[in-house]
Parts: C-alpha cells; sequence; structure tokens
C-alpha cells in the first residue's frame, strides 16, 4: 500500500529523514519507535505532504501512484489520515461542523454529493459509541480547551469518521491515562482490517500491547537501523535505545 | 513548497470583487454640485411638502458651516461636494403591480446577486422594498402588513401619506446638525425606508430591504426611520451590494430607530459593497450614522456585516433612556487589500437599570487597517448600569492593522463595566491541520473565519446568517492556484 524508497528530506537545508526506506502492505500493523529527535514525527509530517519540509531525493508512493506532486488535502482524499500529536484549536468550529466539512470535502474531490444528514447522524452515533465520546463533547469548538486525553480521542474520532486507508498516529498515547489509552487502542483495533493500514509511531511499549504491531522499526538519526517483530519492541522496553545507538556508530 | 504567511496573503489579495457588474439603465440624474436649488428640486421632484423643503433647506445651511470630521483612524481623498450628483432615480419609474413589469435588465442583476426577487417572494416571511438608485422599484407582501397596521414603505412616500408620524420623529435622534454627513444626507436624502409598527403589534415577517448604488458618479443618501410603537416588535434587514466603479462614490446615509416602551428592534445588515481594487483604487466611502433611541424596557440589538467598502465610518449606536432598556451590538468588519474601516457603536446609559452589550469582531487581511471604536457611557443618574465589551481581531498576513479605541466614561458608581479584547492570527498549523483532512485552504480559511465570528453570526436572522457566511468567503478567500 505504501512504499517509501531512499527518502531524505529536511527543513530550511537541516537533513532529518537521511534514506528511509518502508514497504507496508494492506492489513499491516507497523511500529515505529525511536528516541527523540530521531525524525519520527517529521516521517509522518512528510508522508501527510506537510510543506514546511522539503523532501530532496527519494519517493513516497501510495498503491502504486507517486505522492510528490499532491497537496496535503489531495493526500487526504487518497485516503492517507495523521492523528496529530498536537492537534491545533479552531475556534468557533463545532467537532461536528468540522469532520461534516471534511467528509463533505472528501466526497466532492470524489465527484460525489454531500453525505445525507441522516447517515452523517448515523455514522457520528455509531462512531462516537465507539470510542465512548459523550454527545456534548461534538458541539464543542475544535480542541479548544480539551484536556489531551480529549484531543486525542477527538483524533481517533476523526479517523473512525473519515474511514482512511492509511492512519499514521503519531504518539497519540502522549497525554492518555490507562483507560483513555483502552479507549482509544480498541477503536483502532475494531476500525483495522485488511483492507487499510497502519503505522503507530510511539516511544513506548504501552501503546503496543494493545495495538499489536505486526513490525517494529527503530528510526535513529534520519534512519531505520533496525527492523523486526513486536518482540523487538519488548527488547527496546527492557534496554532502552542506547545499545542500538552503539550498534549503529560501531 | 512551504505555504507561508506570505502567500496566504497574496492569495488573499488576489480576491476581486465578484459582483463587479454595471447595470445599464437609464438614470434620471441630476446636473452634478449642491446648492439650495438642488435641495429645492429634489424636495419638488420627491413631491413634498413645504414643511419638508424648509426642514431640508436648514439642513443644507448647518452643512455649509460644517467641516470634515477628521478624527477617524482612515485616510483618504476628501470627496469634491460639488462634483457629486445629488439625485438619481431610474427612468422607468411607475409603480409595479407584479415582477412581470419591473425592468429585465434590474431583474437579471438581481439574479446574478443571488437574491432573484422571485426567490425572495418566494421565501415565506421576508417582504421585501428594493431601493436602487434611491427610488424604490418593487414592494412585496405589504398587503399583510397593511392589516396588522404595519407601515412598511419608502420614506418618499411615507412624507407624502404619513406626514404626522414623520414630523414627529424625523431628526429626533440624529439631528441635522450632529455631525458634517448627517447634515449632508438631512438636505438631500434621495430616499430609503419608513416603517411604524402599531403598539402591541408584532410584525410577523423579517422586513427586508436591499440597496445598490448604481450610477456613476451618484452619492447615495439614505434615509431610514424605524418606529416600533410600545410593547411592539420588529426584525429588520438591510443587504447592500453594489457594481464595480473605478471613481470614489459617497454614501452618507441616516439610520434613526425608536424603540417606545416595552419595544424591541432587532436591526440587521450586511454590506457588501466595492472596496476598490486590489491597488486600492475606487471603491465605497460609507459614512454612516446610526443610531436608537430606548424608552422604558425597550431593546435595540444591531448587528452587522461588513465586508465591503474602501472606506467605512460608521457606529450603530443605543441611547439607553428610559428604565431598564437594553442595548446590543453585534459586529463582524472584515477589511482586505487597502480597505479602511472604522467602525463600532455608543452605548449611552441614561435611565436606571440599563444594559448593553458588544461583540465585536474585527478581521483584516492584506494591507487593510480595521479598527474598532466604541463608546460606553455610563451617566450619573445611570444606577446599576452594566455593559459588557468583547472585542476580538483576527490577522491574516503581516501587512495589516487591527486597532482599538474603547470609550469608558462613568459617572455613577454602581455601574459596573467589563471590556475584553483578544487577538490572533491564522496560523500555518491551523491550514495544514484543516488541509490533512481533506479541506483546502480557501475552505479552511473559511472555516476558521466564520468559527470566528460565530458569535455575530448566530444574532442573524437564518436566511441571512446564510448569505453572510457566502460574503465572509468571497472578501477573504483567494484564487487558490
Amino acid at each position: 500500500m505504501l512504499k517509501i524508497t531512499n527518502l531524505h528530506a529536511g527543513i530550511e537545508a537541516k537533513e532529518i529523514l537521511k534514506g528511509i526506506n518502508l514497504e507496508i502492505k494492506a492489513g499491516e500493523v507497523h511500529a515505529i519507535m525511536g528516541p527523540n529527535g530521531s525524525g519520527k514525527s517529521t516521517l509522518s509530517a512528510v508522508i501527510a505532504g506537510n510543506e514546511n519540509f522539503e523532501v530532496t531525493e527519494g519517493t513516497i508512493s501510495l498503491e502504486g501512484e507517486d505522492l510528490e506532486e499532491c497537496s496535503p488535502e489531495e493526500r487526504a482524499h487518497k485516503g492517507i489520515f495523521l492523528s496529530f500529536q498536537h492537534p491545533v484549536e479552531i475556534p468557533g468550529v463545532s467537532v461536528t461542523n468540522f469532520i461534516k466539512t471534511a467528509i463533505n470535502e472528501s466526497r466532492k474531490a470524489q465527484g460525489l454529493e454531500d453525505m445525507p444528514a441522516k447517515e452523517m447522524l448515523k455514522e457520528i452515533r455509531e462512531k462516537s459509541d465507539l470510542l465512548e465520546i459523550d454527545r456534548k463533547f461534538l458541539s464543542r469548538s475544535l480542541n479548544e480547551g480539551f484536556s489531551g486525553g480529549e484531543k486525542k480521542r477527538n483524533e481517533i474520532f476523526q479517523m473512525a469518521m473519515l474511514n482512511p486507508k492509511l492512519a499514521i498516529l503519531d504518539e497519540t498515547d502522549s497525554g492518555l491515562d490507562i483507560d483513555a489509552l483502552r479507549i482509544v487502542a480498541n477503536g483502532v483495533n475494531k476500525l483495522k482490517s485488511e483492507k487499510n493500514a497502519v503505522i503507530v509511531i510511539t516511544h513506548y511499549q504501552r501503546l503496543l500491547d494493545h495495538i499489536v504491531p505486526d513490525f517494529v522499526h527503530v528510526l535513529f538519526n534520519g534512519k531505520i537501523v533496525k527492523s523486526g517483530t513486536k518482540e523487538l519492541a519488548l527488547e527496546l522496553e527492557q534496554k532502552g535505545y542506547d545499545w542500538i545507538k552503539k550498534e549503529t556508530t560501531v | 513548497m512551504a505555504y507561508t504567511e506570505k502567500e496566504l496573503q497574496k492569495e488573499l489579495e488576489t480576491k476581486e470583487y465578484e459582483y463587479g457588474f454595471y447595470t445599464d439603465i437609464e438614470s434620471d440624474t441630476f446636473p452634478k454640485g449642491l446648492s439650495e436649488e438642488i435641495v429645492i428640486a429634489i424636495s419638488k421632484r420627491k413631491e413634498e411638502p413645504q414643511w419638508m423643503t424648509d426642514w431640508r433647506l436648514e439642513a443644507y445651511k448647518i452643512w455649509k458651516e460644517m467641516k470634515e470630521p477628521e478624527w477617524a483612524n482612515v485616510t483618504y481623498e476628501k470627496p469634491n461636494f460639488q462634483d457629486i450628483s445629488y439625485y438619481s432615480a431610474p427612468n422607468s419609474k411607475p409603480k409595479y403591480d407584479s415582477l412581470d413589469e419591473v425592468d429585465p435588465e434590474l431583474l437579471d442583476t438581481f439574479k446574478r446577486l443571488g437574491i432573484s426577487l422571485d426567490e425572495q417572494k418566494k421565501l415565506a416571511g421576508v417582504a421585501v422594498d428594493i431601493v436602487v438608485d434611491s427610488v424604490s422599484v418593487a414592494t412585496t407582501f405589504k398587503k399583510t402588513l397593511a392589516e396588522k397596521g404595519i407601515i412598511f414603505c419608502s420614506i418618499s412616500e411615507a412624507i407624502r401619506e404619513h406626514g404626522e408620524l414623520v414630523k414627529k420623529y424625523l431628526g429626533t435622534i440624529v439631528p441635522r446638525k450632529d455631525n458634517f454627513y448627517a447634515a449632508l444626507n438631512s438636505a438631500v436624502f434621495s430616499d430609503g425606508s419608513f416603517c411604524y409598527i402599531p403598539k402591541g403589534v408584532r410584525c410577523p415577517m423579517e422586513l427586508s430591504t436591499y440597496f445598490r448604488i448604481n450610477q456613476a458618479g451618484t452619492g447615495q443618501f439614505e434615509r431610514t426611520l424605524l418606529i416600533a410603537d410600545e410593547e411592539s416588535y420588529v426584525s429588520y434587514l438591510e443587504g447592500c451590494t453594489a457594481p464595480s466603479r473605478d471613481e470614489n462614490q459617497l454614501h452618507a446615509a441616516v439610520v434613526e430607530l425608536i424603540a417606545l416602551d416595552k419595544s424591541e428592534i432587532k436591526y440587521s445588515t450586511v454590506q457588501n459593497w466595492y472596496p476598490g481594487n486590489k491597488e486600492g483604487k475606487g471603491g465605497v466611502f460609507n459614512f454612516v450614522t446610526k443610531r436608537g433611541l430606548c424608552e422604558n424596557h425597550a431593546k435595540i440589538s444591531w448587528t452587522q456585516v461588513e465586508t465591503g467598502s474602501a472606506v467605512t465610518w460608521k457606529y450603530p449606536s443605543c441611547i439607553l433612556k428610559g428604565d431598564y432598556s437594553i442595548g446590543e451590538f453585534y459586529s463582524i468588519a472584515v477589511t482586505n487589500n487597502y480597505q479602511q474601516a472604522d467602525t463600532g457603536t455608543k452605548m449611552i446609559h441614561l435611565g436606571k437599570n440599563t444594559k448593553s452589550v458588544i461583540i465585536s469582531k474585527g478581521i483584516s487581511a492584506g494591507k487593510s487597517q480595521n479598527s474598532y471604536r466604541g463608546l460606553v457611557q455610563i451617566s450619573s443618574r445611570a444606577e446599576n448600569a452594566r455593559n459588557f465589551s468583547q472585542c476580538d481581531s483576527l490577522l491574516m498576513g503581516d501587512q495589516c492593522g487591527a486597532h482599538t479605541f474603547p470609550y469608558i466614561e462613568v459617572k455613577n458608581k454602581s455601574a459596573l463595566v467589563e471590556h475584553e479584547a483578544t487577538t490572533s492570527k491564522i496560523g500555518e498549523d491551523q491550514i495544514f491541520y484543516c488541509n490533512q483532512r481533506g479541506i483546502n485552504t480557501e475552505k479552511a480559511i473559511a472555516l476558521i473565519v466564520n468559527g470566528f465570528s460565530k458569535e455575530v453570526l448566530n444574532k442573524l436572522p437564518m436566511e441571512f446568517a446564510i448569505e453572510a457566511q457566502k460574503l465572509l468567503e468571497i472578501s477573504l478567500e483567494g484564487s487558490v492556484g
């Protein structure tokens, strides 16, 4: 589904990603771990098409289609979803209004009519129940005054509503207490299918106890230095990143 | 490539006036210039009684002695008042019984604006009195209103048919000597609307008037007088769009509202006059005096969405004379390119237990300047007066300006006056977040701006709110290339 080949990218002449290779097939869950500053968030931003980062070399393709010329919204229309580490506030725009706009803009891009209100309502009901979201929450201004946990739950709610092919969860576990973590992970697991794929970016093993990855990659200094199965995450949890760093520098 | 503030700004600058066309309707236009003779000629043309002619002449005398005000935070080339034609009326002037008789070109103009009369007529509960270049050409729903004893007509007609009411109230809220533009308007006002709601009557529909400026070099001097008698209620809508022009057009309207005991007036305006091109050439000068008087337990709400005009100078105000009276001001002012707006309100608390609320939302883009100027005055005998003011500014790019000039004068210790203000910017991160959810930049800006303006948009009647939202989008969106 997603294929990244020799990706180099950076910001203002500073190279952050230094040759990433990654292939993700439909139905798979990949975890990307690594110490602070290794380029995890940059990778997710570049996949989403954030134009603050410049791709200097390499390609990203989704279902065989090169994304280089695609704007962030076009990537979204093709089914890429990024759950932000720090979701922004949009005062005066309710969660409902925002998701309605997002869904209808995507439909418009596909030449479809707006989603009928009845169907929209049904979707919202289903997905908010799935994530144990209070209805009142849906009328609040997007992310304004939300707790860390509410923000993340809202991101996953949007993901559920948009039903993406590829979801990137950028440190979705940060700021979540144990209950919220379980709810969010349950939601992700229920949305998981043979047709979509998930990239989980995290520092910790605890999220991976709930969302079990097929593959774990360690990102260090802009490169994937080690890949393995879920056992690799456990090993990292025990040993920390130092041994990886040593291994890489040797 | 990164989507920077600069690019965002550039996009906003490329927004051209969507309604930039000119309707070719034959007009009957006076020679340029202003003199006693012209004032008399206007009065005569409108078949006015002598008292009205005299009233105008007195206003002209006052105006001649006055100087144009310079205190507002705007700069512009002053109009040459002798180079303006003070009267213009569409030529085919007879009153129409049905739409079929209206000049087809005019109807076409309205269709292009998306406010076709056909639709308007069908829009249940909306009576439309259209003012094109100063003369009413169509009035609908008049019968329904007449059954309730409501008078809704052009001010010219009111002067002829309801002289006593006009004579009693005209100029009582905005006196002729109030300010330079009010004096000018009093001398030369060409037309406008008049509305009287009798005692205890709740007006069953939103009354609405569409104003347009349509004749090259013609100043537009509208005069509106609205009287809500005791325990009555009325909601009044005023909306404007204008064709594209090269030279500056002067607009100096006067609106007077009288809310008698226990009555309520809601006055909503959507204003979208030609703001000039992106170099700041042309555009309408909008110097308006709007003021209302509240008697005991009466309430006046001003809601305005201002997106047009090159220069705006406008302060819809409330004189809270009666005890327990309430004044409200909800405003959205958008400026782009070289537009300048100096707008706000005055809340004059005279009566006991009077309350006022001010919510002002200013949105500046391009190289524009957007100022809020508001006065809250609590007089010595206004026991327990309350005011809450909130002024929020949203900036786009780094070449525009937002200014706030709050004036607070309190002469009674029991007063409670609150003022809150915020300034924010549309961030690249907000735009990217929307983009990531499949919402393009144009739509994202519209969404953010609508969110910012929501508190005020919510105060507009439903159909007007939708139109206003469209206007906000038109005013701020760029053609994303």
